[in-house]
């Protein structure tokens, strides 16, 4: 990919970017859920995710993928190693600084959606921008934008309730990318879709990474993983680079 | 710490001073391009993080969300605040109502009579006479506007005619009676002149045959002008009527009579003492001159007189006061807490329905703290619902039955407006647990389940 990082870093960052650092960084990680019995989920894992990189993570259910997706979501911290996120230990934030690092730099996309069942279309999406710090001159025009490029302009004012679910999906991919997220997370997205609609959402995927979005998939399909520039393959916790 | 959340508001102000042209190191960083979502659309400033608009915008979302249950939810409250505001609005009400009475007549009147013992044979016997200069010594008394003697005359039969009585054989009509006051009196029972005047204290010390016609007496005597002198005649003597009066409240019976001055009386009749002491106060003053109008009017044997005063209107109304409010305050309280506890539950069950909204919003960078203000202000824009709904209905409540009884409506509008705030203070109280509880839940497994 041709993006270079301009000379300034991500905006909560008080004293500058790590320039060549990458958006995700993962040393030695381990994250065991205290029994009994004692489960470690991820197993010293190490993972490096280049800026403009698109990955999938592969594995059978079980596996402990959502386990990863929440560490790297910040939802959740690790036993013991460290987490960098774009050059930065995330171990120093507390709670609070979590959630905002969260809501201004990583987007999510889940299986079951999540959109809010009495917002409409436009409103889920506005949500986003409440905890990011978008400012309000600029949110509404944002998101009509978003849903622009995921081409559901003709559904702003519909409840999700009578959406197709990859309309839903798509509607949960432009709420994940309103507030310009540096990395996007996506766990099982198609889980919940049929084939072709799934494949729409994949498309829609790429697309972003097109145009120079980090992201980060996760999924038990092998299809969908098959369609990532890298992919990597999770099995009881451990990983290794597929190619 | 290289990131702060003080940092992030110091961020916001100035980007709000200076939006455009700022160099601070924050904000470039943040204008220039990210890699991501370029695009998609253009990448921003940060600025606005769930500000207390978009706080009171979603929390007005989750009330109105269920409009049936929010009816539910608020019912208790709209009934405390609706009770606590009709309790308070009655008393109100029901003490302007009490004070206006007072004010007419009877919280500003006082009379005394010489005190009565029954002696051997059961009659009842006056123990002491009130002095001839009793006004006077009242006067002097601290709460003490007007004071004026009374006396009833036995005329001992003698008509009382507008014309001699020439012929004895002449049907008897019924006589006005015959009655002496002081000439202080009229004022004292707030009587008014129709025409002409009352006798002075020159007429009392003379004893001048003048007397004064109630209303009622001068229309049956046929007499309805002064100024040509008219006489009346008692038995076969002419009195001179100078004036004729109305408008008596506390001695009514003055309208039926003939009025002459207590020195006539004296030289005439042989009235020997006055029989009442009328006496005009202050308001509230009612007690205190009750205990020093005996010692005025002789100081060594008090006890001889007997004193009608009003209780102070005040303490009255407290006792009124007091009645009404113990039950209605205790069952608006209850009323109240009882839709404190529904709105709690009410938010409580809205908590454990929304887990999976309050799981996305913190993925979408929620604090904790934003999900907790959220339902407690959810809580509070309901009690506030409650209150104004409560308030409106208690007002009313107020109005319809003051106006059904007749009674002037009196209700403070501080306590309409400080119930509906009342109202948002239980639903900021109802809210605080639930509120906890939502901030509590995990994301994580919050996001577990699905929307
Ligand atoms: N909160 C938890 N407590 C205990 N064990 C857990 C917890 N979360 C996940 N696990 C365990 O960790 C392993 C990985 O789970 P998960 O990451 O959900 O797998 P996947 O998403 O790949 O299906 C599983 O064995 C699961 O039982
Ligand atoms: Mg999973």
């Amino acid at each position: 990919m041709a993006h270079s990082r301009p000379a300034t870093s991500s905006w909560w960052a008080g004293d500058g970017p790590v320039l060549t650092a990458p958006v995700v960084e993962l040393v030695n990680v381990t994250r065991s859920f205290p029994g009994p019995p004692e489960v470690q989920a991820l197993k010293s894992v190490n993972l490096r995710v280049e800026r403009g990189d698109y990955l999938s993570i592969v594995g059978p259910s079980g596996s402990g993928k959502s386990t990863m997706l929440n560490l790297l979501g910040l939802l959740d911290r690790p036993s013991v190693g460290e987490y960098h996120l774009d050059g930065r230990d995330t171990s120093l934030l507390d709670e609070k600084q979590r959630a905002i690092v969260r809501g201004g730099t990583i987007g999510f996309v889940f299986q079951a959606f999540h959109l809010l069942p009495h917002r409409t279309v436009l409103d889920n999406v506005l949500l986003a921008t409440l905890y990011s710090g978008v400012p309000r001159a600029e949110r509404e025009d944002r998101a009509r934008a978003a849903l622009d490029r995921v081409k559901l302009n003709h559904r702003l004012d519909f409840l999700p309730g009578p959406l197709s679910g990859g309309e839903r999906q798509r509607v949960a991919v432009a709420r994940a990318v309103v507030a310009s997220p540096e990395l996007l997370l996506a766990d099982e997205p198609t889980g919940n879709l049929d084939e072709t609609t799934g494949g729409e959402v994949m498309d829609l995927f790429e697309e972003l990474h097109a145009d120079g979005l980090t992201l980060i998939v996760i999924t038990h399909d092998q299809a969908v993983s098959d369609r990532a520039e890298r992919r990597v393959r999770i099995t009881d916790g451990r990983l290794s680079e597929l190619s | 710490m290289t990131f702060s959340f003080k940092r992030m508001l110091r961020r916001r102000s100035r980007a709000a001073a200076v939006p455009e042209t700022v160099s601070g190191d924050d904000l470039t960083a943040s204008t220039e391009l990210a890699p991501g979502a370029a695009s998609i659309v253009p990448v921003i400033r940060r600025a606005d993080r769930f500000s207390v608009q978009d706080l009171l915008v979603e929390a007005s979302y989750g009330v109105g969300a269920r409009p049936s249950r929010l009816i539910m939810t608020t019912l208790g409250t709209v009934l405390g605040i609706a009770s606590l505001v009709v309790t308070i609005g009655f008393a109100q009400t029901a003490a302007g109502q009490i004070s206006s009475q007072f004010d007419a007549v009877s919280a500003t009147q006082v009379m005394i009579e010489p005190a009565t013992t029954r002696n051997s044979s059961g009659a009842e016997q006056a123990t002491s006479r009130l002095p001839w200069d009793a006004p006077e010594r009242l006067d002097r008394l601290a709460g003490v506007e007007r004071a004026g003697l009374v006396a009833d005359i036995d005329v001992a039969g003698q008509l009382i005619t507008s014309v001699p009585v020439n012929d004895p054989s002449a049907a008897q009509t019924l006589s006005p009676a015959v009655i002496a006051t002081s000439p202080g009196l009229l004022a004292a029972v707030r009587g008014n002149i129709v025409t002409g005047r009352y006798f002075d204290a020159g007429h009392d010390e003379r004893a001048d045959r003048v007397v004064v016609l109630g209303a009622r007496a001068a229309e049956t005597l046929g007499i309805n002008r002064v100024d040509s002198q008219p006489s009346i005649f008692i038995g076969d003597v002419p009195y001179t009527v100078i004036g004729i009066i109305d408008g008596v409240e506390r001695r009514a019976n003055l309208l039926d009579a003939v009025i002459l001055p207590m020195g006539t009386a004296r030289a005439d009749f042989a009235l020997t003492a006055p029989a009442e002491l009328h006496v005009q106060i202050a308001v509230g003053a009612g007690t205190l001159v009750a205990r020093q109008a005996p010692i005025a009017l002789d100081p060594n044997a008090p006890e001889n007189f007997t004193v009608q005063a009003p209780a102070t209107a005040s303490s009255l109304q407290d006792n009124i006061q007091a009645d009404i409010n113990v039950v209605f305050l205790t069952l608006g309280i209850l009323a109240l807490l009882a839709g404190g506890l529904g709105i709690a539950n009410v938010t409580l069950l809205s908590v454990m329905e929304r887990v999976g909204e309050i799981g996305l919003r913190r993925a979408l960078g929620a604090t904790k703290r934003d999900i907790a203000r959220q339902f407690i202000v959810e809580s509070a824009v309901i009690g506030l619902l409650g209150g104004l709904i409560g308030s409106a209905l208690g007002v009313f409540a107020v109005v319809v039955v003051s106006l059904l009884q007749g009674w002037t409506p009196i209700l403070d509008p501080v306590v309409a407006i400080g119930a509906a705030l009342l109202g948002t203070v239980v639903g900021l109280a109802a809210g605080a647990y639930p509120a906890v509880r939502a901030s509590n839940i995990e994301p994580i497994t919050a996001l577990r389940g699905g929307t």
